[in-house]
């Protein structure tokens, strides 16, 4: 092959999808061997424009160039043929066969009419070893991390021998350690002299190792420039189209009654372990208690016990003095609690039902939707209607499938409907997971309004830097129980990680209430 | 060419057309390398099933029994549950309406429903042992569905056998002429086809099924817990009420199904060997009807064209039966694999859009 300077070329794609243009003419370069950032808010059609290089989706207009040849990319398999390789926003993996099954899943090394599963097996593990990937080839899917399943999805588009690959959010769902680690492995795969394409609304990982940055507004591109000549303030502001602060901007907190208490409260995981070990913490009306804790310490079960989806084996849940242990789901949210669920695809939503249904999922017995006890389609979608407006949230109509919304766009909606229920509780787990910078600040506003209004916020988050701005108080949670509660004045990032790690230190306990 | 085929490739909703065509095509195909005429095969096939009066009533009275196992069969499937036991429902409700049918007197206007609603319930009550037991046990519905349509079989021939038979007969007794919902006039008419109030209670059946589906909470319920239902759990819905209601209330659609077709058309029940097909039939009829209200009317008035013009197409054309269930099959297959009818259609699509980029 002889040397090119642009591996990829978009030249005016525009992409319409019923009542909304995604895509608007937008041209776009991607050099040999560097990472280039794509950013946008949320909606602004980057995985649109990812889907369309890949071959899911077909440009209405426009010209794609790969080695800087005109090509007519018809599906993933011309994609993959041209070397394209893409880690999806949600990944695409079969829970129960093992990484290996996964990753030659449609592309089998095959020895007469039987699958080489052994010559497999070895290629995954020498693509593994080269890339710094450490993944066991045996283990099933099921089995292994979030982290370790990105890592997976990044094999299998080696595997096929991508020299260029797309990431759609990959650090979304991922800790912060395994973001460290992954930047890494996209290190490794540049320094192979494999280009990178990389979605991400993290304004820090874009400055910590993209070359390049194109910025994308309602389906335009507004800019595409050098990182080394921007800082995060400016892309921001282009990207959003106006000033952003990072900074949340709030008043101290006036705490009142207790609405939530949790004491004692023993409960175990789906594999049978104990997951809750007799934790005890409370929430009061007028401020919000962030959870602070490295995945998997319990924070999912703490918040299914709360909410009546997971059985309470010992303990009690109040709230506000009335007693909801091991109440139903339906009972806790008709007392006053809402929840913003951690997986929205798993939980929060209904993909294939309409936004409007989407925007009563909770709701749709009241009185309020029906006419003579029928269900009442103009109420419920004038009800979706306000939602949308008041929340800002980018959908063509309430007719559409919750499926055909932009992630952001998508945890908006599930925002919008649980603080409409206006709950003495909010529950906001991972709340802006995938949130463009600009949704970010709007959703950390509606937290602090909610708390200034009197409710009690309890924030569940992996990020430390949401748990460090948003909240009037930190619980530490390790193993199941709560090691620490600090005053995210009074402590340090390192302090907090340390807690989170299991120490329980003088210092910490200074800053104890 | 071009614009016929957007028409066809564009709106979803017209596939399952172009794949009835395609597979009366195959079955075109299948017939000529069998060495039959297919033109005049399809003509028998229409001339039996329009040719007069009689035949047109027998087309309705077999179509009928295919809208309620369809019905059921898709209305379970909204909810995520694979109903394979439509065919035990629907024996439970000629059962149920059999034996009211046959064993009490009472004025017409409360004996016919009478046995129709018991024959529902019965019906529903089948379904809704194998919704109880996927909710509380965990038991896969495909299993227990279809041992339950065995179990049916066996049950209603001991009940016939033993409580409900007419003397020295394989069958049970005739039902009482108030129980009978045979439309004479009607029927008189069409030259003594055997019509009956089936067909509009089946009418009936895809309004209430669309209603229920689309304007109760119930309905919301149900297809909420079959899309998704950590989603439906997560928004306080009792998956596994709902689990048992939509298998019941399928079965209360293959139980109505049974009970019109023993007290319209056959006025009494067999001993059988074997289940009478319509619940299975009824899953391709959900299948085709992409398991909507219309969808399965219209499904159901294909089968039943399809089935009772086979008479015609194997008396007329001389088609041996395995070659016309050849033919119906893969109408079928045609239907339920209209991704495939969109690949066939591809490059027709490819060839329209590659000339606007060059
Ligand atoms: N299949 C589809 N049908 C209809 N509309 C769609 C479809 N896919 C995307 N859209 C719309 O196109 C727009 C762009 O969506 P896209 O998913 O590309 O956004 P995004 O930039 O990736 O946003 P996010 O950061 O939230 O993931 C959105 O308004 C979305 O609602
Ligand atoms: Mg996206």
């Amino acid at each position: 092959m002889k040397d090119v300077k642009y591996v990829v070329e978009m030249r005016g794609i525009t992409k319409r999808f019923p009542g909304i243009v995604a895509n608007d003419s937008i041209s776009f370069k991607v050099k040999k061997g560097e990472i280039h950032a794509l950013l946008g808010e949320n909606g602004a059609g980057k995985s649109t424009l990812m889907n369309i290089l890949f071959g899911l989706y077909e440009p209405d207009e426009g010209q794609i160039f790969i080695n800087e040849q005109a090509v007519q990319i018809t599906d993933p398999n011309v994609a993959n043929d041209l070397g394209i390789g893409m880690v999806h926003q949600h990944f695409m993996l079969v829970e129960n066969f093992t990484v290996t099954e996964n990753i030659i899943l449609g592309s089998e090394p095959k020895m007469g009419l039987k699958i080489d599963y052994n010559k497999a097996r070895e290629q995954v593990l020498e693509l593994s070893k080269r890339y710094g990937l450490h993944v066991d080839p045996d283990a099933k899917i099921e089995d292994i991390s979030v982290g370790m399943q990105q890592r997976v999805e990044i094999l299998k588009t080696l595997y096929r021998g991508a020299d260029i690959i797309i990431f759609d959010e990959p650090t979304a769902v991922l800790t912060p350690q395994e973001i460290e680690d992954l930047i890494g492995i996209m290190r490794n795969l540049v320094n192979e002299g494999k280009s990178i394409i990389l979605i991400t609304h993290k304004l820090k990982e874009i400055m910590a190792i993209a070359d390049s940055v194109t910025i994308i507004r309602r389906g335009k591109v507004i800019d595409s420039l050098a990182v080394k000549d921007t800082n995060q303030d400016e892309l921001a502001s282009k990207m959003v189209g106006r000033e952003v602060t990072f900074a949340v901007d709030k008043k101290p907190a006036d705490p009142k009654d207790v609405i939530l208490r949790v004491s004692d409260v023993t409960a175990k995981d789906n594999r049978g372990l104990t997951a809750l070990n007799e934790i005890s913490f409370e929430v009061r009306a007028g401020e919000i208690l962030g959870i602070a804790g490295v995945d998997g310490n319990g924070q999912s079960e703490l918040i299914e016990v709360i909410t009546g989806l997971r059985k309470v084996e010992s303990g009690q849940v109040y709230l506000k003095d009335t007693d909801i242990t091991n109440n139903t789901p339906r009972e806790i949210s008709e007392s006053g609690i809402s929840h913003i669920p951690e997986d929205r695809h798993k939980r929060g939503l209904v993909l294939d039902f309409t936004m409007g249904e989407n925007l009563v999922l909770e709701t749709y017995f009241y009185p309020e939707f029906q006419t003579n006890r029928f269900l009442d389609y103009n109420k419920i979608n004038t009800h979706a209607k306000k939602l949308i407006e008041e929340f800002d949230v980018r959908t063509p109509s309430v007719d559409t499938l919750a499926r055909a919304l932009s992630g952001g766009n998508q945890q908006k909606a599930i925002i919008a409907r649980e603080v409409d229920k206006d709950p003495d509780l909010l529950i906001a787990a991972q709340p802006t997971r995938g949130l463009d910078v600009g949704a970010i600040e709007f959703i950390h506003k509606r937290l602090v309004e909610q708390r200034d209004k009197g409710k009690a916020v309890l924030l569940l988050s992996l990020e430390l830097d949401e748990i460090m701005n948003v909240s009037d108080r930190i619980a530490v949670i390790y193993e199941g129980k709560i090691v620490g509660v600090v005053d995210p004045k009074k402590t340090s990032e390192k302090e907090l990680g340390l807690m989170m790690a299991g120490a329980t230190t003088e210092g910490v306990k200074a800053g104890n209430e | 060419m071009n614009k016929i085929v957007k028409f066809f490739t564009k709106d979803s909703s017209l596939i399952p057309l172009m794949a009835i065509l395609l597979g009366l095509l195959f079955g075109a195909v299948v017939m000529l390398l069998g060495g039959y005429n297919p033109l005049l095969a399809y003509t028998a096939l229409f001339q039996k099933v329009f040719g007069d009066l009689y035949n047109i009533g027998e087309t309705i009275r077999q179509i009928t029994p295919l809208i309620f196992t369809g019905l059921s069969v898709a209305f379970a499937f909204r909810t995520g549950l694979f109903n394979i036991g439509a065919e035990g429902q629907f024996v439970m409700g000629s059962l149920g309406a059999v034996w009211i049918g046959t064993q009490f007197a009472l004025p017409w206007y409360i004996h016919a429903p009478l046995a129709i609603i018991v024959g529902a319930l019965l019906g529903g009550f089948w379904g809704a042992i194998s919704g109880y037991l996927k909710a509380k046990r965990g038991v896969n519905e495909v299993i227990t569905t279809i041992m339950l349509n065995y179990i049916s079989l066996y049950l209603a021939n001991y009940i016939i056998a033993n409580y409900l038979r007419a003397p020295g007969q394989q069958r049970s007794e005739i039902i009482q002429d108030s129980a009978s919902i045979s439309l004479n006039t009607l029927s008189e008419f069409f030259g003594y086809a055997r019509l009956h109030w089936g067909i509009i209670l089946a009418i009936l059946a895809a309004f209430v099924f669309y209603i229920i589906l689309w304007k109760t909470k119930m309905g919301f319920e149900l297809r909420a817990v079959g899309f998704n239902p950590h989603a439906a759990e997560y928004a306080g819905m009792n998956v596994n009420k709902n689990v048992i209601n939509a298998m019941f209330i399928g079965g209360v659609f293959a139980g109505l199904g049974g009970a019109i077709e023993v007290l319209g058309v056959f006025k009494y029940m067999t001993i059988s060997a074997s289940l009478p097909g319509y619940g299975f039939d009824g899953i391709a009829v959900a299948l085709i009807g992409a398991n909507t209200a219309l969808g399965v009317i219209f499904a159901a008035i294909l089968f039943g064209v399809l089935e009772f013009g086979a008479a015609g197409m194997k008396f007329v054309a001389g088609v041996p039966i395995e070659v016309i269930e050849i033919v119906i099959a893969s109408v079928i297959f045609f239907v339920a694999a209209s991704g495939l009818v969109k690949f066939i259609l591809k490059p027709f699509r490819r060839k329209e859009k590659g000339g606007a980029v060059e």
